[in-house]
């Protein structure tokens, strides 16, 4: 699959550490201190009990492929076709789901309930967490 | 509110040109329409005390927004007891609904309502409104947890729901083709479409995938054109409107997380919140309507309203569309009937509205629906977005 470049994210207090928690390998979800929901994107504030102690903490950075889509269109002169992005419900929380892209898997192999594994790639100072097969590429 | 319903009329409309590439400002073809819509209404430009648009002035890049309250304020030298333009509402329809709120708490009478594009010339000149992050530049706000994994594109967005919507309920792309070639066949009847060469089932089955399972002829055509209505109340309209058209019932609810990867169930999102508070307002059923116009920015969700709507059951869209022959202009749900934003163009909802309140009155010309359609149902926006209007026929 070749690389795609898309534009990165606006760094700003709140998302940092998800954006950055790659440097050590880590998926940083914000969390409830009081009822230990995860929570994403980040807030500061728990939608489900109201609390205000939210904090980032290392998820798993396993679940699996809700649903997805193989882009084919060239919408940017750095964003080569094809690739294939998805949403990914991650194993901390019923409730726990990201859009990502994922990569080392041929996009006609990809399919609904697919288990994926984070994996982080540096642009600049973003770590984007992009997903592939648990245990390896298919 | 002499006749139930909302207390509020669409008491005029009208479009401008409309197609690709037409070279003209945004404000341009506002006035057209708003000039147009004056006209049918019968009111004279001193009666216009209210200005209702969506999304307003500013947009993410040129084309997608022509004109905004200010603008129009200016041009037209109105004095204005209420004014609104902004795109945090319940989808396109929004500019409606606050229009009807603006009408019925007294705040105004006669609400100049409209939505401008001009995305086709905007596009020739290099940048593109649909696609986020061709400006260059960091990305903020809700984009930021799509457009870095190269989701940039709301067609990425819908394929996302489509691919579920497969999953969950054996949709095919056979049976959309139904829906694809059942509107381009509706556009070849209205002279404003932008494409109207026939579509076989083989065309769309053939075209190329943009964002798979969702091909070129599952994505609506950027054009420029702007349309206008005027929401008036309905005591004040009496008078003049020769034909005004009952807006019965609005729905405007938003339950779901206001993402397009975050609502509970994929395959409703917002449109069911919308249609369950529609149905709320009203004592007419699913079963009453006549004609319906349903956002189709991308087909999958047309077929996401047809359910929240109740049309179909849910799940069912697939083979309600399949073959076309129920939503065609003779079908049992005459649906999309100037040819959808698939085949006639990117009106983005407001072409929806325009559409419903011709067929109802009577003067869409060789697209009219025979039988004298009295209840249409209008419904625009995808993903997080989703607004819903229930119209009558007043004669």
């Amino acid at each position: 699959m070749p690389d795609a470049n898309a534009p990165l994210p606006a760094l700003d207090p709140c998302n940092t550490p998800f954006w950055t928690g790659g440097e050590r390998g880590e998926l940083l979800i914000s969390r409830c201190g009081s009822c230990r929901r995860w929570l994403h994107p980040p807030v500061p504030v728990c939608r489900f009990c109201l609390s205000t102690d939210m904090t980032p903490e290392p998820s798993s950075g396993r679940g699996k492929v809700l649903t997805y889509t193989i882009n084919r269109h060239q919408w940017l002169p750095s964003l080569p076709p094809p690739y294939v992005i998805a949403v990914i419900g991650l194993d901390d929380d019923l409730e726990l789901r990201l859009t990502s892209r994922l990569v080392d898997v041929e996009a006609d192999r990809v399919t609904i309930g697919m288990r994926v594994a984070v994996h982080f790639e540096q642009v600049e100072d973003v770590w984007l967490p992009l997903f592939s097969p648990e245990g390896g590429q298919r | 509110m002499s006749d139930g319903g909302t207390g509020a009329v669409i008491s005029g409309i009208g479009q401008s040109d409309v197609g690709r590439r037409l070279g003209r400002s945004g404000l341009s073809l506002t006035m057209e329409a708003a000039l147009n819509a004056l006209a049918d209404s019968g009111l004279d430009r001193s009666d216009l005390d209210g200005l209702s648009t969506w999304p307003g002035g500013s947009g993410p890049a040129p084309g997608f927004t022509g004109a905004g309250v200010w603008d129009v304020k200016d041009a037209l030298g109105l004095n204005l007891e209420w004014f609104s333009g902004g795109s945090e509402t319940p989808g396109q329809l929004g500019a409606i609904i606050n229009a009807v709120a603006a009408v019925r708490a007294g705040l105004a009478t006669h609400v100049l309502c409209f939505r401008t594009v001009w995305e086709s010339t905007a596009q020739t000149a290099g940048r593109r409104a649909s696609v986020i992050g061709s400006g260059g530049g960091r990305v903020e706000g809700s984009h930021q947890w799509m457009v870095p994994f190269g989701a940039v594109s709301a067609a990425n967005w819908a394929g996302l729901l489509a691919t579920r919507h497969f999953h969950e309920f054996g949709t095919t792309r056979e049976q959309i083709a139904g829906l694809a070639t059942t509107l381009r066949a509706n556009a070849a009847l209205n002279p404003k479409a932008v494409l109207t060469d026939p579509m076989s089932v083989e065309d769309y089955l053939n075209a190329r995938m943009i964002s798979e399972p969702l091909c070129l002829f599952d994505c609506d055509i950027p054009v420029d054109g702007s349309t206008a209505v005027i929401v008036s109340a309905s005591e004040a309209a009496k008078d003049f409107a020769a034909h005004p058209v009952r807006i019965e019932a609005m729905g405007s609810a938003l339950y779901g997380r206001p993402y397009w990867d975050q609502y509970s169930d994929l395959t409703s999102m917002a449109a069911h919140d919308a249609a369950e508070a529609l149905w709320r307002n009203t004592t007419l059923t699913a079963n009453d309507i006549d004609i319906a116009q349903l956002y189709d920015g991308f087909s999958i969700l047309t077929l996401i309203w047809l359910e929240a709507l109740g049309l179909c059951g849910k799940g069912e869209a697939g083979p309600f569309v399949d073959g076309g022959s129920r939503i065609a202009r003779m079908g049992e749900l005459p649906l999309n009937t100037g040819g959808g934003q698939l085949s006639a163009g990117r009106l983005h909802g407001f072409g929806h509205l325009h559409e419903a309140c011709a067929q109802l009155r009577g003067v869409a010309g060789d697209r009219q629906v025979p039988g004298d359609p009295e209840v249409a149902v209008v419904a625009a926006g995808g993903g997080y977005l989703g607004g819903a209007l229930l119209l009558t026929r007043s004669r």
